[in-house]
């Protein structure tokens, strides 16, 4: 039985333009609250992963009272599998610079910072290229906005954003308790509005295009576009743009070797599909479209048959036990005990049950762990022994 | 008006002020929620996760110190998700702790054991990591040991070294599995910045930070009958020893301390607020001779204002950190270190036993202070001038060892010579304490009066301020002193190290005109030392500081020119203040440290 499928190419962030001065003159010629209005129809959600809807960051960043206030643009992209950030930062860095001075203009910040991935040292001196010739239009049209690069040193933690700020206040990046949020506290304990490149790039798309045409892609609670880094047992790997909502099953038929396995959706902290599950997965954020629907910062890592599931979350827990940044200890701990555990089971020094006692570890993890880092390590964990269990074993 | 938020704790209403944690509101309902990482001397770290509680409708679990209480929570501390979630946590960090606690120097205070205890982990299902990282002790400190195999990793005492003592000797290095605390470059406690003030260890939930014990080696002297074996205790042991005994913070067991290290078999149980007492003499006419020659001689070598150098702590942090102030130190040695070079010259003659066969003993509420007694410099007797440093912990674990029912003691009082004390020697265990009783002393000396306070208490100088500046204007001096007729007498306090840089800073920068300053490491002054009983927290070092005054008030002698043994020592013995002995036996000199 033939199934017919179609997944939706988009062009919109990486279509060459060059009416950035335009847009951005434009832009600042709106009032804040119609930008924020805006913002808020399109339902753009944040890019990075945890879809927080970006009108709403920006519009409790405005309303904070604060002489003094920050954009951060988070290009630490650092989620095993994700390349996106750095195409858009090499191709169309103006879009991000552009969105972060309109952003400043609407909260009131007057500064901004481009927190780069420390692996990504190499994008630096063409991006302050870019910096200077749009700082240099900025100063043109009287907008008081400045934007400084700040390299990163290279950990996973980092992206989270209030490790992110304590990095870049000079400290050891270990996540701050929540709240306060940044919108109310967070780099220098000033407001801030941290949004991943992606995200800053579908403002571009919004004010240049307005809200509607952004809204009318995708589906209901997931609308717009989305960039994925596909990778793995695929022929074609890459970066594509893809209209939310899709479901796994269509996505598999166009970027499959036909053995496809399995596929993780959003890197080590993301959620591993198996085949059976395909069809019921589509890909966006959460409200139930196609059985479940799963949030990704656009990794999607493709394993064929020939893989060993075991290898692959061993790798993740390497991965997580490596980056947790050891303060909380369901994290530090936890990780260890996973990686462990898994061994121990697979020699059989530990009998096949100790994986449920490792599920239910995942579980404190989720709930108790101090930020996103440690909560997410149930998902990857779950999702890969619950459905390839013999595989852990055998 | 204060805003109220209206909540319910499992079930029952509760209404309190805007901006209280959860952890604070269930503690006023009488509810305990456990705690590791959090302390009150503390900022809030939220690390530990073992106070997480469910506030209905949040997908996750919250910790209870770090997150605040909103209007309209439902806050569950003991429900089953947090019940599980919590022992799942417990468990975990006895995973990773080596929980060998019959041989832990800790076992039967540890946090960390009290909670297990208290959650029934009977098993050991997690894989145990201590075992396979290679941690070693770090014992080179003649002070303070640490062993990481026990560290938990709550940060406490990294936040303690950086927040109550700004040195920052301890911090977090590494991330995930590697983590831990560590050191600059990883050396040893004894080769970076640490002043060896101890409060880590008194901040330490288990036994990865204590202190060295000197037990075995003071239990060894006392049994040889060879030895004569002095002992002298500190003014902050005696209010802090009843805590380890059982009793209530600001119990004053002073007659029953002395009756107890009779009974542990000391030869000798002496004062070390005798030499107090002498340090004050002595430095209150070094600040008076300092003050002459910088007011009337302009001899610009001389250094004000004079800083006081009773706190070893504070001694190593300024050798460290501020090295071109250290003319600015009195020369005094500490009167821990004026008790050990008397011990075996003064008293060794006075009692016709020859030096060498005494063994000096002192019990500090202090881990600096053995730090101190090993430094160098310190054999000016001809002979180590002192031997072993016990702290408050280490007498209680004595006592007990004895066997000695400690409330059941009947009070006993010093030995003589050297076992006299004033009320000014008592209240060096305050802080402030060394700033008023010497003052108390140079404005007699200057003007034949007594201070112009009220029962001789200066009110200004005492309390919990970190940093505390008071100013005693000098009228009609006796004639020796006319050149301070009318000078304003200006004066600092400060405790804790971090305040310690306050005041340094202004020094530094010439915003400071003071012409005496105290300064003692540990918050509140030695009664909240690094080695007086655990746990320690602002209430109890009130208590203790009010058990101080108190003891001041009841002595009947207030004023350390009056003891009538110093007068005593320098009739026989040192002559004059200042004076040729004095300056070989009771004054020292310091060394420029590095910075890390």
């Amino acid at each position: 039985m033939a199934y017919s499928y179609q997944l939706k190419r988009v062009d919109f962030i990486f279509r060459n333009e060059n009416d950035w001065e335009k847009v951005l003159s434009n832009t600042i010629k709106k009032k804040p609250d119609e930008i924020i209005n805006e913002l808020i129809s399109s339902e753009l959600k944040g890019r990075g992963g945890a879809g927080f809807p970006t009108g709403l960051k920006w519009k409790l960043t405005a309303e904070s009272k604060s002489k003094e206030k920050y954009v951060i643009c988070n290009a630490d992209e650092g989620e095993p599998g994700t390349f996106k950030d750095r195409e858009i930062l090499t191709k169309v860095p103006y879009k991000v610079l552009t969105a972060m001075a309109v952003c400043g203009y609407v909260t009131g910040a007057k500064e901004g910072f481009i927190y780069l991935r420390g692996e990504y040292k190499f994008l630096e001196e063409e991006l302050n290229k870019t910096i200077d010739e749009f700082q240099y239009y900025c100063q043109e049209i009287n907008l008081d906005f400045k934007i400084k690069i700040f390299m990163g040193s290279g950990a996973y933690i980092c992206g989270e954003e209030t490790a992110l700020m304590e990095s870049m206040e000079g400290r050891r990046g270990e996540p701050r308790n929540k709240p306060p949020f940044p919108t109310q506290a967070g780099y220098r304990k000033k407001p801030t509005v941290i949004n991943n490149v992606e995200t800053l790039v579908h403002t571009w798309t919004i004010f240049k295009y307005g809200a509607k045409k952004f809204y009318d892609l995708g589906v209901q609670y997931s609308r717009g576009t989305k960039l994925f880094s596909v990778s793995g047992d695929t022929p074609k790997p890459g970066i594509y743009e893809l209209e939310l909502g899709m479901s796994l099953q269509d996505f598999v038929y166009e970027f499959g070797d036909g053995d496809t396995k399995a596929v993780q959706v959003g890197g080590a902290s993301g959620f591993l599909v198996p085949r059976k599950k395909f069809k019921d997965t589509a890909i966006g954020y959460e409200g139930k479209l196609v059985g479940i629907s799963l949030p990704t910062g656009g990794s999607m890592m493709l394993f064929n048959s020939s893989r060993s599931m075991f290898n692959v979350l061993d790798n993740y827990l390497e991965f997580f036990r490596e980056e947790s940044c050891g303060q909380c200890t369901p994290c530090r701990v936890g990780c260890q005990q996973l990686l462990l555990g898994i061994k121990a089971v697979k020699r059989g020094e530990k009998p096949a049950s100790y994986l449920d006692k490792l599920l239910k570890l995942t579980e404190t993890m989720q709930l108790t762990a101090k930020c996103g880092l440690g909560q997410s390590v149930a998902n990857s964990f779950s999702s890969i022994v619950e459905n390839f269990r013999e595989e852990m074993i055998y | 008006m204060d805003k109220k938020v209206n909540i319910t704790i499992n079930g029952f209403p509760v209404e309190l002020k805007k901006g209280k944690t959860i952890l604070e509101a269930a503690e006023e309902q009488g509810i305990k929620i456990p705690t590791l990482c959090y302390h009150k001397d503390l900022c809030v770290a939220g690390n530990c996760r073992v106070c997480v509680v469910e506030v209905v409708g949040q997908k996750r679990l919250s910790a209870a110190c770090a997150t605040p209480c909103e209007d309209g929570m439902e806050i569950l501390t003991n429900s089953l998700k947090v019940r599980n979630s919590r022992k799942h946590i417990i468990e975990l960090i006895l995973a990773e702790h080596n929980a060998d606690c019959t041989k832990c120097y800790r076992n039967g205070n540890c946090e960390l054991q009290e909670l297990s205890s208290e959650y029934k982990i009977m098993t050991q299902d997690f894989i145990e990591l201590a075992p396979l990282k290679n941690y070693t002790i770090d014992m080179y400190s003649p002070s303070i040991m640490k062993d990481d195999s026990k560290c938990i990793k709550c940060q406490r005492c990294v936040r303690t070294c950086a927040e109550l003592q700004g040195v920052n000797a301890l911090t977090v290095a590494y991330k995930g599995d590697h983590m831990r605390i560590s050191t600059f470059f990883e050396k040893a406690m004894n080769d970076v910045v640490c002043t060896n003030c101890g409060q880590c260890v008194n901040h330490c939930p288990t036994g990865a930070l204590v202190e060295r014990n000197y037990i075995e080696e003071v239990w060894g002297a006392i049994s040889d009958p060879t030895k004569h074996v002095v002992v002298q205790t500190a003014p902050a042991v005696r209010v802090g020893l009843g805590e380890e005994m059982g009793m209530k913070p600001g119990e004053r067991v002073t007659g029953k301390m002395v009756a107890a290290l009779r009974r542990l078999g000391f030869d000798s149980v002496l004062d070390t607020d005798f030499t107090a007492d002498l340090t004050i003499v002595e430095e209150g006419t070094e600040l008076l001779t300092r003050l002459k020659k910088a007011l009337v001689e302009k001899d610009k070598s001389i250094r004000i204002p004079m800083i006081t150098s009773c706190s070893p702590g504070w001694i190593k942090y300024i050798e460290h950190l501020y090295p071109d102030n250290l003319d600015n130190l009195s020369t005094c040695k500490s009167p821990q270190q004026m008790f050990g070079a008397l011990a075996k010259t003064y008293y060794a003659k006075a009692r016709n036993i020859e030096p060498e066969d005494i063994v000096s003993v002192s019990i500090m509420p202090c881990t600096a202070k053995k730090y101190e007694a090993h430094r160098p410099e310190m054999h000016d007797s001809g002979y180590r001038d002192v031997d072993y440093v016990l702290t408050t912990r280490e007498l209680a674990i004595m006592v007990k060892q004895a066997g000695l029912d400690f409330d059941k003691l009947a009070p006993a009082k010093f030995d003589r010579l050297m076992g006299d004390s004033t009320g000014a020697g008592v209240i060096f265990g305050a802080t402030g304490g060394v700033m008023e009783a010497a003052l108390r002393t140079a404005y007699e000396l200057v003007t034949g009066r007594d201070v112009p306070f009220e029962n001789l208490n200066i009110a200004p100088v005492r309390g919990m301020e970190g940093v505390r500046k008071a100013s005693i204007k000098i009228e009609n001096p006796l004639e020796e002193w006319a050149f301070l007729d009318g000078v304003e007498l200006k004066c600092a306090v400060a405790h804790g190290l971090v305040n310690a840089k306050k005041i340094m800073d202004a020094i530094k920068a010439g915003e400071a005109d003071f012409h005496f300053v105290e300064i003692m490491a540990c918050p509140g002054g030695c009664l909240g030392g690094g080695g007086q009983p655990i746990p320690t927290n602002p209430e109890i070092r009130q208590k203790r500081a009010e058990a101080i005054y108190a003891e001041d008030a009841d002595l009947p002698i207030r004023k350390s020119h009056e003891n009538p043994e110093v007068q005593k020592l320098y009739k026989d013995f040192l002559k004059e203040p200042l004076g040729e002995i004095s300056h070989h036996l009771l004054h020292t000199k310091y060394t420029k440290r590095e910075r890390f």
